[in-house]
């Protein structure tokens, strides 16, 4: 291949990024504290740039360059697209936050552009090396960014707990893979396949990789067994990188989930699905049941993400387009949900003052009943209420699942539910019923995108089909024959 | 005669050392830190063995990326470990319980 091969077009938006960071970086440097707002500026320009250019290079079939390594189908466009709104949300939100605890700076622009690059590599990687430095790229910058504020004992706890366990999750995934490379010959998640599909694999190898790879992708979406990690990052992280880290991550962790086990290892699915299975209920079942006994807001959404998880895996362990549409529309959603609950806890947060207990809600609904509606808004769609967005997300991947016959499954998926809007519904207690303590909780600034962000919930679940016939189709394109 | 299996087992018993010294390890962070790092070189120890054994280059190749990035990765573990200790005066793991729940 010669250089005038090279199509650099399906990976303009990662190039133009990058650049765009560098200079962030190198800028920055030249301001003083009053300027960051330039910083600031210029990191929303960026992620408004990278739209316009995937929005101009969507092509409705997969595209390969890089010789193979690199893929821009409409399923990575589509969570692209996500992905920056869900960054350029969290910036907006966490401005107030972060000037109020001194890190509105450099580094904390330029290490969440810096994740979302990461992010972006993971969903358009087609090769095992670049899903490998994609998924370092995103973690080392989470790192970083959850030890930020460096004299937080809570913090920088937090931060090593993360690094440690997500290093031995990187460590598993990566053993798995060089397991698969010895079994099929090959780093390429086309050629992995297609010697899996035509029995050329040491399938004995590429069982035992398998368990290593499920384990390792796991770890990273926090399902449990391998869960420890995400109450605690939760917790100790500041209010505004928690925020980051349930937002647009989960969107990348899904599309990585999609692009190794269906599209790679699809051959394998007989044996994986079991694996998703058991992951999947474990999930549902301790996150819902452990959520029941926090009192620490950051810590019970963390548990609910853990729940969340779960759901997600059933819709990707049916292996049916639908159910795989089912779970980018559940995605996407649960993004949605997780910026709207976690916005408000920021947004309640003010200098020297961390709202995150259930006791700091009390009363909210008196003293601001936008805020108090919003939050409702969100715990409703969480819990799967109609008419709101996540009843729609769970119901899409209830219908795929019995559409393949597992109904058990379903009925379980119910049960867990079910009993998880009883935490839900508490929080909406304390805010509407419960007198204020103390301090009553206050709001910080405005909130336009907070709000349009939480009434995007009502009506994404009033009027599904849009956001839906988006995903089904991305999924089909994305999974025509290369 | 070495072959192919022996490497295999060598790699296999190296990760699980590793993964051993994670779990077991109640001491300290930096023993951590030193397990990580075992266990990406057991990886590229796998890696080797295969690129040879399958006459292909790529796993080399990739060896090289996974050695730069334990570098950067072990970078930002001792530059939280530094953080930790200024804010705790402790890197021992048993007194890292602040978050439970």
């Amino acid at each position: 291949m010669s250089w005038a091969d090279l199509n650099l077009m399906p990976a303009m938006p990662e190039i133009a990024l990058l650049c765009a960071v560098s200079v962030i970086l190198v800028l920055d440097l030249f301001l003083d504290d009053a300027k960051r707002s330039i910083t600031y500026g210029l990191s929303l320009l960026t992620l408004a740039g990278c739209a316009a250019l995937t929005l101009s290079t969507l092509n409705p079939y997969p595209e390969l360059t890089f010789s193979g390594m690199f893929i821009a189908d409409p399923m990575a466009g589509v969570i692209k697209l996500a992905m920056y709104a869900a960054v350029a949300v969290t910036l907006i939100y966490s401005r107030q936050y972060a000037l109020d605890r001194g890190f509105f700076r450099g580094e904390f622009f330029t290490l969440t552009l810096f994740s979302l690059l990461g992010m972006m590599v993971m969903v358009s990687a087609h090769h095992l090396l670049t899903l490998y430095m994609g998924l370092e790229l995103l973690s080392l910058a989470l790192y970083a960014l959850v030890a930020l504020q460096r004299d937080s004992a809570r913090g920088t706890e937090a931060a090593m707990k993360y690094f440690v366990l997500g290093a031995l999750a990187s460590g598993m995934l990566l053993y798995g893979m060089s397991m698969l490379y010895g079994a099929t010959g090959s780093l390429d998640i086309a050629v992995i396949a297609k010697a899996l599909a035509g029995g050329t694999a040491n399938q004995t190898l590429a069982l035992f990789g398998l368990v290593f790879i499920v384990a390792g992708l796991a770890f990273k979406l926090g399902a449990v067994p391998f869960h420890m990690w995400v109450p605690d990052v939760y917790h100790g992280a500041p209010t505004a990188i928690t925020l980051l880290i349930g937002g647009a991550p989960k969107l990348a962790a899904f599309v990585f989930v999609v692009r190794i086990l269906m599209q790679g290892l699809e051959p394998l699915m007989m044996h994986w699905q079991g694996m998703l299975v058991i992951l999947a209920v474990l999930s549902m079942a301790l996150g819902n049941l452990t959520a029941i006994a926090q009192t620490n807001l950051k810590r019970m959404f963390a548990y609910s993400t853990i729940s969340h998880m779960g759901f997600l895996l059933l819709g990707i362990l049916v292996g049916t387009p639908e159910g795989l549409s089912a779970a980018m529309f559940y995605a996407i959603i649960y993004v949605l949900m997780s910026l709207v609950g976690f916005g408000i806890l920021v947004a309640l947060s003010r200098a020297g003052y961390e709202c995150e207990t259930l006791d700091d809600i009390k009363g909210l609904n008196k003293h601001n009943s936008w805020l108090a509606f919003m939050m409702l808004l969100a715990m409703f769609s969480m819990a799967g209420i109609p008419p709101l967005a996540g009843f729609y997300a769970k119901f899409a991947i209830l219908k795929a699942v019995v559409d393949v016959g597992l109904v058990w499954l379903a009925i379980i998926a119910v049960v867990f539910s079910l009993i998880g809007a009883f935490y839900y519904l508490r929080v909406v207690k304390t805010m509407y019923f419960d007198d204020a303590g103390e301090v009553p909780p206050q709001a910080n600034g405005t909130y336009w995108v907070l709000s349009a962000n939480a009434l995007a919930l009502l009506a994404l679940g009033v009027f599904p089909d849009k956001l839906l016939a988006i995903c089904i189709e991305a999924m089909k394109q994305s999974f025509q024959t290369l | 005669m070495l072959t192919l299996t022996h490497y295999l087992v060598l790699a296999a018993i190296l990760f699980a050392i590793s993964v051993l010294g994670i779990f077991m390890n109640r001491k300290n962070v930096i023993v951590l830190l030193m397990a990580i790092e075992l266990m990406l070189l057991a990886v590229n120890y796998n890696f080797i063995a295969f690129s040879h054994y399958l006459s292909d280059t790529a796993g080399q190749i990739f060896v090289f990326f996974i050695l730069t990035v334990a570098a950067a990765e072990s970078a930002i573990g001792l530059a939280i470990l530094v953080v930790l200790f200024r804010s705790q005066q402790t890197i021992n793991v048993e007194d890292l319980g602040s978050l439970k729940g």
